[in-house]
């Protein structure tokens, strides 16, 4: 459904993505994942043909993105990072607005929107700008979806949203999946990946790993340990010197210590941390998150200064 | 180094915009030296709160005192006493780094020699020495949040107020930020965060969780988890918000 090939873009001297290659298939969630600069927006940009690539070709559901842009609008919604609506407008305003523009009425595809906009419906009447942040999310999803796309691009839907809004974000988007919309969606929020149905990993314009959340996982190439401690900052101090250690970094409760393969147990790192005089440490072996292998990654392809 | 000494004191803090209450009788204590996290739902009524405590805000009843100031009459005060950054606004684009450091060390009023020294200690532990006249806009978002946060607390303040200091940093520098943040609170600097990343709460030494207005549970994580019967402090929010 989407097709992209080589497509690099640089901003003067800053590339901004470097020669990626991807391919988004009919009916996928497809997660693109990644902090703040690496990429997302200019690779998105470009395939809502609002941005031209240096080079490179992207297709969408067969059309090219520069050649056939008019077309490639007509079957794409959108919903940018930064809020886009009119705030002037009400929000049924908005709505009948965008609906207009692509040719076709609300009442027509009513029913794809029907359960996100109902949600905001006895606020109809109020301006977009005086909705709150959830609000404006909801409002700004459906005027994407009100001319039936069939590929949905979603920049950031669920930065600085608080974690109960973005798990029915997440329960929405998979009730879009389910009538059948492709998705591509964007987020720095390493958790949101599981529920992709694949993902890419994506630093610095490159994309360092393209698979399904379960498969990333199950490959991860080092041993993973979860070491448990009452002063995780005093004892990560101390794993730092373990020999063939390759990261350690704090999960929640947790430290996660990842080793080369098949060099230690739990029984040699606890006797290493008993040996520097921290007692009390339960060392056991973890299975990997999404945010162990994009740090793992990122280890690998050292930045570029 | 926690201590039971309150650095910050909320007694039924009230604030109204018109009929709506955006917070609704709060009450609490930071102490000396901790960590607070400060968690709650969009529209919960977090960034109002803080707005006062920074004195930017007045607040329509209650008393409140930071770092032994009165929030009403001595806003000048707590201002001084007081480091602030957020995800937003944090340092000027155009200006360089040096720029900046000398734009809040007069703001802050600190004396030259006392500026200079410290910011050539702090650009050294940060590794960003040679990048000292690269303008703020050209560096990489990790980098600038970290300097942020150094900036803020250049003054040697008594609380630093970070609002979401690590939202769409990268997972690595997300760490590096945190362990900024322990470096601060061993010189006895008082942290108070917000955040969206449910494995942060873990890291602060007492959560407070916000919902419509109100305080709805304010304990360590451990113990919160215990009383939610939670394994982790994102189900403790999952619960207590939904």
């Amino acid at each position: 459904m989407i097709e992209v090939k080589d497509l690099h873009k640089k901003y003067g001297d800053v590339i901004a993505i470097e020669k990626i290659t991807l391919s988004v298939k009919k009916g996928e969630l497809f997660g693109l994942i990644g902090p703040d600069g690496a990429g997302k927006t200019t690779l998105m940009r470009i395939l809502m043909s609002l941005l031209l690539p240096d080079t490179g070709s992207a297709i969408m559901n067969g059309l090219n993105v520069v050649t056939d842009y008019k077309k490639v609008r007509l079957i794409t919604g959108y919903m940018p990072g930064r809020f886009s609506l009119y705030p002037d407008l009400t929000v049924e305003e908005n709505l009948k607005f965008f609906a207009t523009v692509f040719g076709t009425t609300i009442e027509e595809n009513y029913h794809l929107i029907k359960d996100i906009y109902q949600q905001i419906e006895p606020f109809k009447t109020r301006r977009a700008g005086k909705l709150s942040g959830g609000m404006k999310q909801k409002l700004a999803l459906s005027c994407a979806l009100i001319h039936k796309p069939e590929i949905l691009i979603l920049d950031e839907p669920t930065t600085g949203v608080d974690a109960v809004s973005r798990k029915e974000f997440w329960e929405m988007l998979k009730r879009l999946k389910e009538m059948g919309i492709t998705i591509l969606v964007s987020t720095p929020y390493m958790d949101e990946a599981s529920l992709c149905d694949r993902i890419a990993l994506i630093q610095q314009g490159r994309l360092m790993d393209v698979a399904t959340p379960h498969t990333m996982i199950n490959s991860f190439a080092e041993d993973l340990w979860a070491v448990r401690t009452p002063k995780i900052y005093d004892t990560s101090k101390f794993l730092e010197l373990l020999p063939s250690i390759l990261s350690v970094n704090s999960f929640g409760q947790v430290l996660h210590l990842v080793t080369k393969k098949g060099v230690h147990t739990s029984d040699s790192i606890q006797q290493f941390l008993s040996s520097q005089g921290e007692l009390e440490i339960a060392v056991e072996p973890a299975v990997a998150t999404i945010e162990d292998v994009f740090i793992l990654l990122m280890n690998h392809h050292k930045p570029k200064q | 180094m926690i201590t039971t000494e309150p650095v910050i004191t909320v007694k039924n803090m009230v604030k109204k915009f018109g009929t709506f209450v955006a917070n609704d009788n709060l009450n609490f204590e930071v102490y000396k030296g901790e960590i607070f996290g400060f968690i709650g739902a969009n529209g919960a009524g977090k960034t109002t709160a803080i707005r006062i405590l920074c004195g930017l805000s007045t607040p329509t009843s209650g008393e409140m005192k930071v770092a032994g100031f009165d929030i009403y009459r001595q806003t000048e005060k707590i201002k001084q006493n007081i480091g602030y950054m957020s995800q937003k606004f944090s340092l000027y684009e155009d200006l360089t780094i040096n720029e900046n450091i000398r734009f809040f060390g007069g703001i802050y009023g600190m004396k030259i020699g006392e500026r200079k020294a410290r910011t050539i200690e702090m650009l050294e532990r940060l590794e960003l020495k040679e990048f000292a006249n690269r303008k703020i806009g050209d560096l990489p978002l990790g980098w600038k949040q970290k300097l942020a946060f150094s900036i803020a607390i250049l003054h040697n303040p008594r609380i630093v107020f970070l609002d979401e200091p690590t939202g769409g940093v990268d997972p690595i520098t997300r760490r590096q930020f945190w362990n900024l943040i322990y470096e601060a609170v061993e010189k006895g600097i008082t942290v108070f965060v917000t955040t969206h990343y449910m494995d942060e709460a873990e890291y602060c030494d007492r959560v407070s969780i916000m919902a419509d207005g109100r305080i709805v549970a304010l304990d360590t994580p451990e113990k919160l988890k215990k009383q939610y019967d939670a394994a982790n402090m994102d189900e403790v929010f999952l619960k207590i918000a939904r």
